[in-house]
């Protein structure tokens, strides 16, 4: 038997914060890949600390859902885990390549395989991607539109911007964009400035977060200026200063998000059959049937 | 009721490789016939033919045996024993661990197959915290495999509610939605909080989905009630927790044991939480405050009490000073009036003519319009010695 844990944050406050984790469990549920799937948190039940012991299978995929390796990834989710052997050094990582290592939790004696994070996963680039297809609702989005990826950047972590130039790079690689930029709330190049870093008229803006919460739906938004107050909501394009922004929300809330998580699990290991097609199938069908014109906060 | 001879059949075929004994009932293969025991009954010298006969008037013992050792299966597994606890069937555990357990909330007075059976027609109910399980034999005789049970789950305050009354589920993945909020729409933060809303069932659950659903209302307690059970439940005290914070949570080690008192009566009581505090201040070190009589363990502080607790260390750690403030005798009472109404979330109890408690509305705005200054602060005057 093989078990699926998805570990993310989470929030004590604002109950939607967990609303991906359990889409995307949902849905890797529904290709039946695992025996068993949880959703655990830092901030909600079950906790990390006891998800380990409500599982029946010997063989436990952790999937952190997180943007960058970092604190949580390299502090928090294993100590909780109970990963008594775990060492950062361990994923012989360079900020953003961390892939898998085996271990056991110390409590229940299974045997863990530790992920690397989603969000430095090479397939997360697609996700973004698609979050740029969907938010335009044009499958072919990219000529004469540049995209933004923006992160949250800080002092403290600077896993957090490698995994953002680290997708934006890939992007531009695939030439599909006429301009793709990096850009940060907390550090250069800022994403209060997006017009000033972009030719094109149309610019695709995709937040690398997990959830919707404060930084995505009223941070950024005022910030670029798509609106005066996030509670009045803003229009999918707005108009900023002669450039037509597509403003996205947090990727992390996208449906190809499972396939990064399956392709976590995969990677480490797990046997996971065709669910990563049929999960891509169901994702681009969803794009091309209903795309989203407006956002509204909250939503 | 008569076995249907699919159990029959999948009995004869595992008693052809070994006995069979489950739950008192017994088949046993010798050189060339069969012995059979009931806890009132035995059988010896038995044809192969004549079994199959002998067999027919115990269907319950013998789909009783199909049911949980084909259809549940996972011996030794949490969710095995939670469905054993379900219907009162003796609960197979083996206390591994060396400390004595109390085994709390376990098997009270275990049935017997054939009372088990009669409790089952009718259905059988359970409480588990907020939730009323009742488990019941499947409705349609004509289901093969007989005496396979199902599970119906609504909240102990509907128990008496006619199902046309409530939101009928049969998806495990919707107690997420409805443990999501309170009464009043809030969020709850803490799955344990008594605050679960009523109003809802779900009807028809498997054994698995059962302990799914269980698991998304409140997470982790079957296991940890397992592990209770069997000697096993590893404990976390309030030191070691502590110690083991990083990042912004690193003060915790500097919470005054005192500290630690408050909050476990301010958040670990039954009336804020379903579960029994089973940590305390250190291995040999109990806290005064009484951890409940939750039907949970709890096993260490969780992330709600930490999170509270880094606020409280921050907090502990000012000096105290002393204030001159003018206030009436009454007005005095009225504070401690107020600080009691939020503590026991009774403010939005109070009527709105009800003056004559303190924490009314307009009392708390008259106190406030006559004590506040300008800015808003309550007038008082810090002595510093
Ligand atoms: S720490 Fe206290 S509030 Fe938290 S789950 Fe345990 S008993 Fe309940």
């Amino acid at each position: 038997m093989q078990a699926l844990v998805i570990a993310a944050h989470g929030s004590h406050l604002n109950p939607d914060a967990s609303d991906p984790t359990y889409a995307h469990a949902d849905t890797v549920r529904e290709t039946g890949a695992f025996d068993e799937v949880r959703e655990a948190f830092w901030k909600e039940e079950p906790h990390f600390r006891e998800v380990i012991r409500t599982l029946e299978s010997d063989e436990v995929f952790v999937v952190p859902l997180f943007i960058s390796e970092g604190y949580f990834t390299e502090q928090v989710i294993p100590r909780e885990l109970r990963l008594e052997e775990w060492d950062p050094e361990k994923w012989d990582s360079d900020g953003t390549s961390a892939s898998q290592v085996t271990l056991e939790a110390e409590d229940v004696g299974k045997t863990i395989h530790y992920c690397g994070p989603v969000g430095t996963h090479d397939a997360m680039t697609d996700v973004i991607v698609q979050r740029a297809e969907s938010v335009t609702g044009d499958p072919d989005v990219g000529d004469g539109v540049g995209l933004a990826v923006v992160g949250h950047g800080t002092e403290r972590n600077e896993n957090s911007a490698k995994a953002i130039e680290y997708h934006t790079e890939r992007i531009r690689e695939m030439d599909r964009f006429d301009e793709a930029k990096a850009l940060f709330m907390d550090e250069e190049p800022e994403v209060d400035d997006v017009t000033d870093y972009f030719e094109t008229e149309d610019i695709v803006v995709v937040p690398l977060f997990i959830a919707d919460g404060y930084h995505t739906q009223e941070d950024i938004p005022e910030d670029m200026g798509l609106t005066e107050d996030y509670r009045l909501g803003w229009d999918v394009p707005s108009d900023v200063d002669g450039h037509r922004i597509w403003y996205a929300g947090a990727v992390g809330t996208e449906g190809l998000m499972a396939d990064v998580i399956l392709e976590r699990a995969a990677d480490a290991g797990a046997d996971i059959g065709d669910a990563v097609e049929s999960v891509r199938e169901a994702a681009s069908l969803e794009t091309g049937a209903d795309p989203e014109p407006s956002a509204e906060p909250g939503d | 009721m008569t076995a249907t001879p699919a159990s029959v059949e999948a009995l004869l075929e595992t008693v052809d490789d070994g006995a069979v004994a489950f739950d008192g009932f017994r088949v046993e293969r010798a050189a060339d016939d069969y012995a059979l025991e009931t806890p009132d009954e035995e059988w010896t010298g038995l044809a192969a033919d004549d079994l199959a006969d002998a067999l027919e008037p115990l269907s319950d013992y013998v789909t009783n045996w199909r049911y949980w050792q084909r259809s549940v299966g996972g011996e030794g597994t949490a969710r095995r024993a939670f469905l054993r606890w379900c219907e009162r069937a003796p609960l197979e555990v083996e206390e591994v661990g060396d400390e004595e357990t109390d085994a709390y909330p376990s098997v009270d007075d275990p049935l017997s197959v054939p009372e088990r059976y009669d409790a089952l027609r009718d259905g059988l109910d359970r409480e588990w915290g907020q939730l009323c399980i009742t488990a019941r034999l499947v409705d349609d005789a004509d289901d093969d495999p007989a005496g396979e049970r199902v599970y119906d789950l609504w909240h102990v305050d509907d128990a008496g509610s006619d199902l046309a009354d409530l939101e009928v589920y049969d998806d495990p993945r919707d107690a997420r939605e409805i443990a999501t909020y309170d009464g009043d729409g809030r969020y709850r933060p803490l799955k344990t909080a008594p605050t679960l809303p009523s109003g809802w069932a779900f009807t028809g659950l498997s054994g698995g989905e059962l302990v799914e659903t269980v698991e998304f209302f409140y997470p982790a307690t079957v296991a940890n009630w397992h592990r209770e059970l069997r000697g096993t439940l590893d404990v976390d005290h309030w030191t070691k927790t502590a110690e083991r914070q990083t990042g912004i949570y690193d003060v915790l080690d500097e919470m005054p044991r005192e500290g630690v008192e408050w909050m476990a009566e301010a958040c670990c009581v039954d009336s804020q939480c379903l579960r029994r505090r089973e940590w305390e201040f250190d291995e040999d070190d109990e806290l005064d405050v009484d951890g409940g009589d939750g039907p949970f363990p709890c096993r260490e502080p969780c992330s709600l009490v930490v999170a509270a607790a880094r606020k409280w260390t921050i907090l502990e750690s000012e000096q105290e000073r002393t204030y001159e403030l003018e206030l009436t005798a009454s007005e005095y009472n009225q504070l401690a009036e107020l600080i009691d109404a939020v503590a026991e979330g009774r403010t939005d109890e109070i009527r709105e003519a009800d003056v004559n408690d303190g924490a009314n509305r307009y009392r708390a705005r008259y106190l406030r319009a006559k004590r506040f200054d300008e800015e808003g602060n309550l007038e008082a005057k810090r002595i510093d010695d």
